[in-house]
């Protein structure tokens, strides 16, 4: 397998990260040698194999419904870029 | 190094130490009342101050912090209340949000991070009257082998300062070998705490997936990363982890067991012990004085009563190509909160909303994590899913599966740490591939969820450390705690500190 210019812009586009000309040429052969690892795992037989997500079979614990946490959004706003009346702020989205 | 607040210059009213006391001596000084916190803490203050422009092991240092955090731990053993470690000073990896402290895990898309609160392992040391000496130099965002990913600059070996530290954890690693801390904490995905501490010469260890809570612990791929201890002995590992394990509901994958003393097998006789030697970890790829190194160490153990037996790891093979699947995948998803809107960093001139994400994330991470993402983004697209990600998750169950058989023949598997000693700066930063390498002995702990140290065992003809793993079976960190203190007990390799 090996990874085109226009995938790499596809996959930075997916990944919310802008790059340039000069970067997409140089992701492409970084990007390309990392595959050439991973395509080893391509050779083995794996049929009939449960796949393993977790080192260790856990279960989703519940918590009561009841308020656990104290009303700290002032000093979790302090550290973002730009909020205003307790909201965060982005660029208009909706016209 | 940032944010320095330098508090009073040091004030030596007693006899100056040597700086290679152990956590286990500096608590038996704290005890006899032969110094206070303050005063401990004030020696590693001016080394760090000395040392650490050589060396940048770490990003933040505050001294009126961790005066004030010392003059508590004093104010509590006056009043009888302390514990074993209260008073004596720790380092912490920069991953680890702690209230009050910039927290940047090594990414300038955090570099304006003051965190408003503590992570669960944070709360632990605060809780046992251990002082924050400072925040460690990291690998940006956990992922490197080398330190150089840093967006602070790269760390340097302090036995060589034209060399790595390797990583991720490399100015936790530097900052202990060097003295300039007597522990630091860690975290570990694929090799992060092992492989630096086999390279700067300390012990490190990584626990059992979810033994330590990731709470507030900056997440790199949540199903592999566990956060655990480095210091100069097996003794002090132990003595830490003791702090930082426990049930944290926040964590929705820690486990929930009866609190352990992990120091409780350090006097175990190693007679009977049956110590397993993967084939396949002593192939061609094992070459010269860590060759020599392990196989010393090896015959160490046997002097010591231990037996060995061959055993084997077939899949062990697969676990880098597996890793660079899983690893990226999880990241991609995980960093995906990083995108200028509740805290970090904002690109200052932006159109609409995706351009302030692309131009954002563009400038806030450096290219190894963007590269990551990348691959992340890719395996987990619409057509690549089962062809990628499903089959990584099929060989890691393959990777169990053997460790678990493995497990059937002996009590502990031994290994290198790594393929090679400390590597020079640069060296490998121009091929991502050959980076990822640094960490093919380690690698598989993580993918199986198994408790893994590195310890000293030797030095190359460079003068440089080698390092030795151990590993054992799920919760067995006491036994493999136990056979390193053994050893520890034969050997001083891990005594030997750098001529800074």
């Amino acid at each position: 397998m090996s990874l085109s210019a226009e995938d790499v812009k596809r996959i930075a586009k997916l990944a919310r990260i802008r790059v340039n000309e000069a970067e997409v040429a140089a992701y492409q052969a970084q990007l390309n040698g990392i595959f050439g690892l991973i395509e080893e795992m391509q050779a083995v037989d794996t049929n009939g194999i449960e796949p393993m997500s977790h080192a260790q079979d856990l279960f989703q614990r519940l918590r009561a419904d009841v308020v656990s946490e104290p009303d700290r959004r002032a000093a979790f706003q302090a550290v973002a870029p730009q909020t205003e009346n307790g909201l965060y702020l982005v660029p208009k989205v909706i016209e | 190094m940032r944010d320095a607040a330098w508090g009073t210059p040091t004030c030596m009213t007693h006899p100056p130490r040597t700086m290679t006391d152990t956590l286990k001596s500096l608590s038996t000084t704290l005890a006899a009342g032969k110094a206070s916190s303050v005063e401990l803490c004030q020696d590693y203050l001016a080394r760090i101050q000395t040392h650490n422009p050589g060396l940048n092991a770490f990003i933040s240092v505050d001294a009126d912090k961790t005066l004030a955090e010392a003059r508590a731990a004093d104010a509590q053993r006056a009043e009888g209340r302390g514990g074993v470690l209260t008073g004596v000073p720790i380092a912490h990896k920069d991953i680890f949000c702690a209230e009050g402290w910039l927290t940047t895990c090594g990414s300038r898309i955090l570099s304006n991070f003051v965190s408003p609160y503590d992570a669960h392992v944070i709360e632990q040391f605060k809780a046992a009257g251990m002082p924050c000496l400072g925040k460690t130099n990291m690998d940006e965002f956990a992922m490197g082998s080398s330190n150089e990913t840093s967006f602070y600059g790269p760390v340097r070996n302090p036995w060589d300062i034209e060399r790595v530290p390797g990583g991720s954890s490399g100015g936790s690693a530097a900052c202990v070998a060097a003295r300039l801390a007597p522990a630091a904490t860690g975290t570990d995905t694929g090799g992060s705490i092992r492989q630096p501490a086999a390279l700067c010469g300390i012990t490190g260890l990584k626990p059992t997936y979810g033994v330590v809570s990731r709470y507030g612990m900056i997440a790199f791929a949540s199903s592999l990363d566990q956060a655990g201890p480095m210091a100069q002995t097996a003794e002090d590992c132990g003595l830490l982890l003791n702090v930082m394990a426990g049930f944290d509901t926040r964590d929705s994958t820690s486990l929930e067991r009866p609190k352990e003393d992990y120091t409780r097998s350090l006097n175990q006789p190693l007679a009977g012990l049956k110590i397993g030697l993967p084939r396949e970890f002593f192939g061609p790829g094992l070459v010269g004085d860590t060759a020599k190194a392990v196989e010393d160490a090896i015959a160490q153990l046997r002097k010591l009563g231990a037996q060995t037996v061959e055993v084997g790891l077939p899949n062990s093979k697969l676990s880098v190509a597996a890793y660079y699947v899983l690893a990226p995948a999880e990241a991609s998803s995980n960093l995906s909160r990083f995108d200028g809107v509740r805290y970090g960093y904002r690109t200052p001139e932006y159109g609409d909303l995706t351009d302030m994400y692309e131009k954002t994330r563009a400038e806030g991470f450096g290219s190894e994590v963007k590269r990551r993402i990348m691959i992340g983004a890719y395996v987990l697209s619409h057509g690549y899913y089962d062809a990628y990600y499903i089959q990584a998750q099929k060989l890691r169950r393959l990777i169990a599966n053997d460790f678990a058989a493995a497990f059937q023949q002996c009590d502990v598997i031994l290994s290198p740490t790594a393929p090679t000693t400390a590597f020079k700066l640069g060296e490998k930063t121009a091929d991502p591939v050959e980076m990822y390498l640094s960490d093919i002995y380690t690698i598989a702990v993580n993918l199986a969820g198994l408790p893994g140290m590195s310890l000293p065992c030797g030095f190359d003809a460079r003068g440089l450390p080698i390092g030795l793993q151990l590993i054992g079976n799920y919760f067995d960190e006491a036994r493999i705690l136990g056979v390193a203190h053994q050893y520890q007990l034969a050997a001083d390799w891990h005594a030997r500190a750098p001529t800074l």
